[in-house]
């Protein structure tokens, strides 16, 4: 058993710095070194011999002193033996194993002969993996997104593999691609476009949904009860399949390459969500204060402006954004009902941008960051709405 | 007094959800019958336009006589299927012009030339020919006459509101349509990007339930697929995967562990053999599950994590005093608590991958066998104009849409009941 639960949490535990350290590898091709192997068998080996003397050398040394000759002993091994690489990659390396060594620390004989311990240590190292795993495939296409944009058509094609940024080039040629979209291909004005549009389906809808919202929540009425799982079902009706009626009557009415028809289009689609979101609100606000505004013989008008506004903030603001967010994204509307360059979304611009194989990828990718900044800035600023909008229906079921 | 009461409130929340309902009937609701109406017609992405009456002028002078001009108007109907009825026209000249030869159908009065047509039938195309003659043998600008444009008037039926009906769409769709392997492309896509980002959603939000540092930070990173735009997202995939000098492949064939870059985005099929067996693994199709379970396992983690925060603690600390292994409570705990969540994400994601059209569209553009029914509907209805066909093609998103939501609710009744 003991001998079992030691090789076993070797294994494991050798796994996981096999997985660190391909990952600072890849990493570190990435800016440019030229690493050709992974060298899994000796990072194997050495992990495996590691992950061993830390149990049997548990408590004869202090920590601290037997992560740095770990350490140090796998750095001298696979930096200078075996791949000779500069000094910033050992220094990482050191970092890395230091880390790998105090997080199998708190692991010893006593508590590997408990009940269920290799379980434990799988699911430990498993959360582990997955934090840097899920990191690293979530960040490393923004991350190229933005170096991309950074580059020189040159040096993309020299060396796909070199990711790092050359600050030493000054600015105006780091930024060059962003200054060429705005000079020749006109991303001041879509951006202007974007927001516009952005920003009016948010005012209307918010125009639209409040009282609808209200009404929902508050009053009774023939229809109500059909009208609020209307709403939910509606909100699953996909774009796709209203794309051909629109375009078709959009034709006819000219509206096409408007944005009053992007407006009317955004307002109707994303106006269920919003009700559905804000009526759960407002039902949570407590009646006794309307009663008292009707005694003082407030209209439905001002009950809603002067009561409900202002306790619901919080909601508004996170359907605001919520809604802004599905505007500023929309593509599939924007693509059938925009052809005309000077009524184009930053969406649409990019999507054209990219329909032109001449169109160098670092100004596609430029475009890219700066339609997706604005986004992820509000996503991370005003998270804690968002994330408590996006989750209105979930808690309850 | 009870009862104007209750009036008053019934009125108001008229008012109140009018505007919002009426939007929403008009561009969601409506469109969905409209559907229904465009599906059965033979139309083209050209015929939309109403047809029109239109006239080409052109000015030639005649030889040898500078007093004379001739005037050719080109007419068409704009239209190739469609009439237009009583079409009249209207054209003005300078004060000193007199005609030569009066077309029967014509008057020409205070230098206005008026005429009528009559009915022009579908590619109707005339050349009407009129000479004049200045009554003061002054020379003719000729620029000046090419300038005042002719009117012309006409009335046509819309070609939507008319009501010639076919079956000749769908039968085209169920058909000709190679429909059974687009109906296999969507099922794929759907069920296993569905699959996929509930898989993933599981796993990441069993990772950030536990305390360690940072995991504030790792709970937005976790969304930022699904919060940015899909333009960006899309072709920096596209980057990352290009065969010529795409990160990945560059990886690979640096690491050695591939010879040849792979197009993973534009090759249908790639040969894979497991333990002594080939098969044919769809590679592009593959590729864009992908996408779609990157982009979309976040929401699935916001579900679930919410959710499992609302475990009670209690439940696991009995399940440590009766010295339970982790993997029993997961199994044993967790996964019964989330079984709700899991199936109502399930119902979402797949109805909204069922119907997921930019994704594929920026990847692939549906080539590589990536073609799914919202692709077609695009296809069909853009690439080939045959507004008919996308309708009919949309028509039949909107049944299997049905179909699977009246399933899926009656399988849920069925479980509901027997707990």
């Amino acid at each position: 058993m003991k001998i079992k639960n030691t090789i076993l949490f070797s294994l494991i535990a050798t796994f996981f710095l096999i997985f660190l350290v391909s990952i600072w590898k890849v990493l570190a091709t990435l800016q440019g070194l030229t690493i050709k192997t992974f060298n899994i068998e000796i990072i194997f080996i050495i992990g495996f011999l590691i992950s061993l003397f830390h149990l049997i050398f548990n408590d004869k040394i202090k920590p601290i002193y037997k992560s740095i000759i770990f350490s140090s002993l796998f750095v001298i091994f696979d930096g200078y033996l075996i791949q000779k690489l500069p000094v910033w990659y050992n220094v990482g390396t050191f970092l890395i194993i230091y880390f790998f060594v105090s997080k199998i620390n708190k692991y010893n004989f006593t508590n590997l002969k408990e009940e269920h311990s290799t379980q434990v240590i799988l699911f430990d190292f498993l959360t582990l993996f997955g934090i840097l795993f899920f990191s690293f495939v979530i960040l490393f296409p923004f991350y190229m997104m933005l170096v991309t944009s950074f580059k020189t058509q040159i040096a993309l094609l020299v060396n796909p593999l070199d990711f790092s940024i050359n600050f030493a080039q000054g600015l105006k040629e780091l930024f060059n691609s962003y200054f060429v979209i705005f000079k020749s291909y006109n991303f001041g004005k879509y951006i202007i476009t974007s927001t516009i549009v952005s920003v009016g389906t948010v005012i209307i809808t918010l125009l639209f949904a409040i009282p609808a919202a209200y009404a929902v929540a508050r009053l009774n009425f023939f229809g109500k009860t059909f009208l609020s799982t209307s709403i939910l079902i509606i909100y699953m009706f996909p774009a796709i399949v209203l794309v051909i009626p629109l375009y078709t009557i959009f034709s006819q009415l000219g509206l096409r390459n408007s944005i009053e028809g992007l407006l009317i289009v955004y307002t109707a689609t994303t106006l269920p969500v919003a009700i559905y979101m804000l009526q759960g609100y407002f039902k949570s606000i407590p009646k006794e204060l309307e009663e008292a505004a009707i005694l003082d013989r407030l209209s439905w008008f001002g009950i809603i402006t002067k009561i409900i506004i202002p306790l619901s903030i919080p909601a508004i603001s996170s359907v605001a954004l919520y809604v802004f967010m599905i505007a500023w994204n929309e593509f599939l509307f924007s693509l059938m009902f925009l052809d005309n360059p000077n009524s184009f979304t930053l969406s649409r611009a990019i999507q054209y941008l990219s329909g032109d194989a001449e169109t160098p990828r670092q100004y596609l990718m430029a475009g890219s960051v700066i339609v997706t900044l604005p986004v992820l800035f509000i996503f991370v600023y005003f998270e804690k709405y968002l994330v408590s909008g996006l989750t209105a229906g979930s808690v309850k079921g | 007094m009870n009862d104007t009461l209750a009036n008053t409130e019934k009125k108001t929340a008229y008012i109140l959800t009018l505007p919002a309902v009426l939007l929403v009937f008009a561009i969601i609701l409506f469109p969905i019958f409209a559907n229904v109406w465009i599906s059965f017609k033979e139309v083209e992405l050209k015929d939309i336009r109403i047809p029109e009456p239109r006239a080409k002028k052109i000015v030639k002078s005649i030889s040898e006589e500078t007093s004379k001009i001739k005037i050719l108007y080109k007419l068409r109907n704009s239209s190739l299927i469609q009439e237009i009825r009583d079409v009249s026209f209207q054209d003005n000249f300078p004060k000193n012009f007199e005609i030569v030869n009066l077309d029967p159908r014509c008057d020409y009065k205070n230098y206005n030339l008026k005429c009528e047509f009559g009915n022009w039938p579908a590619k109707y195309r005339e050349n009407f020919q009129v000479i004049f003659e200045t009554n003061d043998g002054s020379k003719i600008d000729k620029k000046k006459l090419k300038s005042i444009k002719p009117k012309l008037d006409g009335k046509s039926d819309n070609i939507l509101l008319n009501t010639n009906f076919t079956l000749k769409n769908f039968k085209k769709v169920l058909f000709d349509n190679e429909f059974i392997d687009l109906l296999l492309t969507t099922f794929y896509y759907t069920f296993f990007g569905t699959v996929g980002s509930i898989i993933f959603g599981i796993l990441t939000a069993q990772m950030v339930n536990q305390k360690f540092y940072g995991r504030t930070f790792m709970r937005s990173v976790l969304l930022f697929p699904y919060v940015a735009p899909v333009v960006a997202l899309a072709y920096t995939w596209e980057l990352l995967l290009d065969p010529n000098s795409g990160t990945l492949n560059s990886l690979l064939i640096n690491y050695q562990i591939i010879e040849t870059p792979i197009n993973l985005l534009g090759q249908k099929y790639i040969e894979i053999s497991v333990l002594g067996f080939d098969f044919k693994l769809r590679l592009a199709l593959t590729t864009v599950i992908m996408f779609e379970i990157w982009r979309y396992f976040p929401l699935a983690f916001l579900f679930i994590l919410a959710r499992l925060q609302a475990i009670p603690k209690e439940l696991y600390e009995a399940a440590d005093v009766d010295g339970a292994s982790p993997f029993q409570k997961f199994f044993k705990i967790t996964l019964p608590q989330i079984t709700a969540v899991i199936s109502i994400l399930f119902m979402i994601r797949f109805i909204w991958n069922f119907n997921k059209f930019e994704d594929v569209f920026l990847l692939t553009g549906g080539a590589s066998g990536t073609r799914t029914l919202p692709i077609n509907v695009y296809q069909q209805g853009f690439a080939i104009s045959d507004i008919g066909m996308g309708s009919a093609v949309s028509i039949v998103i909107v049944v299997l849409l049905l179909m699977f939501m009246f399933f899926y609710f009656k399988l849920l009744g069925k479980r509901v009941d027997e707990n």
